[in-house]
């Protein structure tokens, strides 16, 4: 799968902000995340390796250094709860517990219509608003509780027949 | 009177746009700087102030700035640690949200101190709506004319650059931060050289937190005479306290350093649920010792005061536990996080790490053996002071200061065969 034009116009645009083209990798590779189904397909990383004039080995072990890259399919909508201490402090663990049942899947699986993951994550930075989870990339659903789970799942679903799988507007939840 | 800070917007304003910003005093310190000041008068105003790293490790941000090399050759770079990550920590994102151009301020204000031609803000890759509003204002900052070529007619040439990380916290450590930004593992790098010589690149680096760059803007203002009326003698100035855990109003809150725990705790935050009681606080995020209620309540929140009770201020963030609390649990959670941020290059740390997490779940579930803790204390102490980067300590100090301080609960696990707090207790 070769990278769009548009994407490598995307990434090259970004190379004029570094004495480096190296120093562009992170931000292309959440490029490429956004645009190509959520996760790094090991399909594209020579030409991105080529493009920022480095081996494919360099971009391999960058992917799976940063927990927020995925070297494996994840669902359309990747639903990270925070499972740290403030978050688990208030409840965090029947959040995942709640998606789980819900979703019929375990953490850190995929559903079969490829839909939904379930993935828990570290710190989010949002322990105030504890609990918090993020949808794939999006901002953050702070202050969610297990009996939000349902009307979250909903509203992707209905996102995801409406065909708007991006956007910033959140999963339109938390306060 | 109450203490009404200078770092945030009151409650429910947003300072996000360049006209509110100013409004309300911004960019002024910049001017003053660019426009009356020497490089060398700024950073002498800063190390006069006594402002000290809001990052964690508290170090003096004008003596970290007198580091870089006198003999100026260019580029020189700002690395701006916008990766907040510690567990508890939330601090730097209100001012990201809500106050994004007294941190650009900062950074020019740094960089005419400096002699920089760039800054990167390296931000957690998490935080959208924090990237998103600082872009924002960084674009509104080049057209106003303060970042850009010939910045306000000092002839510096600066721009800010807004990168993204991926979600690893060895990426706040700071040379683990330059790795990443450059495009690499964030593996953090042995010292010397340090970053101040050969940082960013191989060139002179200067790193700080968001809130400490925060401050800059109102040192230079205001001057360092007035930044020293608030706080203590060694801690001064204020700073952003986010408080999190079991208390009935979480919340960020800009208090001057030297501000009681307790006062923090019960009258900011709203004190504990109906009923309950105080166990433990964690008073600077998760890599910090931890305290038992009775200290807690007697400790003062700055360097000196957390210090003297065995623990230390850390990024300020206040985690609180009721009596329906497990310790071991907690224990888990954090030595948990260690093990999974731990970048793997240091064989203490990858290992230690591990075996900490493991001894732990033995633990709640009621099958370690009393030797195991002292197996647990014996590990922390091979961890401490023997690696490349301070996560090994933090790792260390995080679970096993709940062993040292509460050790007669985890003795009750193993007594008991399993959690005598299951019934109340959050789940991990």
């Amino acid at each position: 799968m070769p990278l769009s034009e548009e994407l490598k116009a995307r990434i090259t645009a970004e190379f004029p902000k570094y004495p480096e083209r190296r120093a562009v990798l992170l931000t292309a590779l959440h490029f490429i995340q956004e645009e190509c189904g959520g996760w790094v397909s090991p399909d594209v990383v020579p030409e991105l390796a080529e493009l920022l004039g480095i081996l494919p080995i360099d971009v391999e072990e960058v992917v799976s250094f940063y927990p927020m890259y995925h070297p494996d399919r994840v669902g359309r909508f990747h639903v990270q709860v925070c499972t740290n201490i403030a978050c688990c402090i208030r409840g965090a663990r029947g959040v995942v517990r709640r998606l789980e049942e819900q979703l019929d899947v375990l953490s850190g699986e995929v559903t079969e219509d490829g839909l939904f993951s379930i993935g828990e994550v570290e710190c989010l930075g949002s322990c105030g608003t504890a609990p918090v989870l993020m949808v794939n990339n999006e901002r953050f659903v702070e202050n969610v509780s297990a009996d939000d789970v349902p009307g979250l799942v909903e509203r992707l679903r209905a996102r995801a027949a409406g065909g708007g799988a991006n956007g910033s507007n959140g999963a339109g939840g938390g306060r | 009177m109450a203490f009404e800070g200078y770092l945030l917007p009151p409650s429910g304003k947003d300072w996000s746009k360049i006209a509110d910003y100013k409004a309300n005093g911004g960019y002024e310190g910049a001017e003053k700087a660019l426009r009356s000041m020497k490089p060398a008068d700024v950073v002498a105003e800063v190390k006069n102030s006594g402002l000290r790293g809001r990052g964690g490790a508290g170090f003096g941000a004008g003596m970290k700035w007198s580091f870089l090399p006198q003999d100026v050759q260019r580029p020189r770079y700002i690395a701006c640690n916008a990766d907040e990550s510690e567990p508890g920590t939330y601090k730097d994102r209100q001012i990201l949200e809500r106050n994004p151009h007294q941190l650009i301020e900062g950074l020019l204000i740094a960089a005419w101190a400096n002699t920089i031609d760039a800054a990167y803000v390296y931000m957690r890759g998490e935080y959208r709506g924090p990237f998103e509003n600082l872009n924002a204002a960084v674009a509104e900052a080049r057209a106003a004319g303060y970042l850009g070529r010939n910045v306000l007619g000092s002839g510096l040439d600066f721009d800010v650059f807004v990168h993204r990380g991926a979600g690893a916290y060895i990426c706040g450590e700071e040379t683990g931060l330059m790795e990443s930004l450059e495009g690499r593992k964030g593996q953090p790098r042995k010292r010397p050289p340090f970053p101040a010589i050969a940082g960013l690149w191989k060139r002179p680096t200067v790193i700080n937190n968001v809130e400490t760059m925060s401050h800059v803007p109102h040192v230079i203002r205001k001057g360092a005479d007035w930044f020293k009326t608030i706080g203590t003698e060694k801690s001064t100035g204020s700073t952003i306290f986010g408080v999190s855990g079991q208390v009935v109003r979480p919340g960020a809150f800009e208090l001057p350093f030297g501000t009681p725990l307790r006062e923090i705790i019960f009258e900011h935050a709203g004190g504990l649920r109906p009923g309950r009681t105080l166990k433990a606080v964690i008073p600077g995020g998760v890599s910090m010792p931890v305290l038992d209620a009775e200290t807690a309540m007697q400790v003062n929140m700055d360097h000196d005061s957390l210090q003297k009770v065995g623990s230390l201020l850390g990024t300020g963030a206040v985690v609180v536990f009721d009596d329906t609390s497990c310790m071991v649990r907690a224990a888990i959670i954090i030595s948990r996080f260690f093990r999974h941020e731990s970048c793997g290059q240091c064989t203490q740390c990858r290992e230690g790490t591990g075996w900490l997490h493991k001894l732990m779940l033995q633990v709640e579930a009621g099958t370690a053996r009393k030797s195991d803790l002292d197996v647990v204390d014996e590990i922390t102490r091979q961890m401490e002071g023997k690696t490349i980067c301070a996560l090994s300590d933090a790792a260390a100090w995080g679970s096993g200061w709940f062993l040292r301080r509460f050790r007669p609960e985890f003795e009750a696990h193993i007594d008991r065969g399993g959690c005598p707090h299951a019934g109340t207790s959050f789940e991990v």
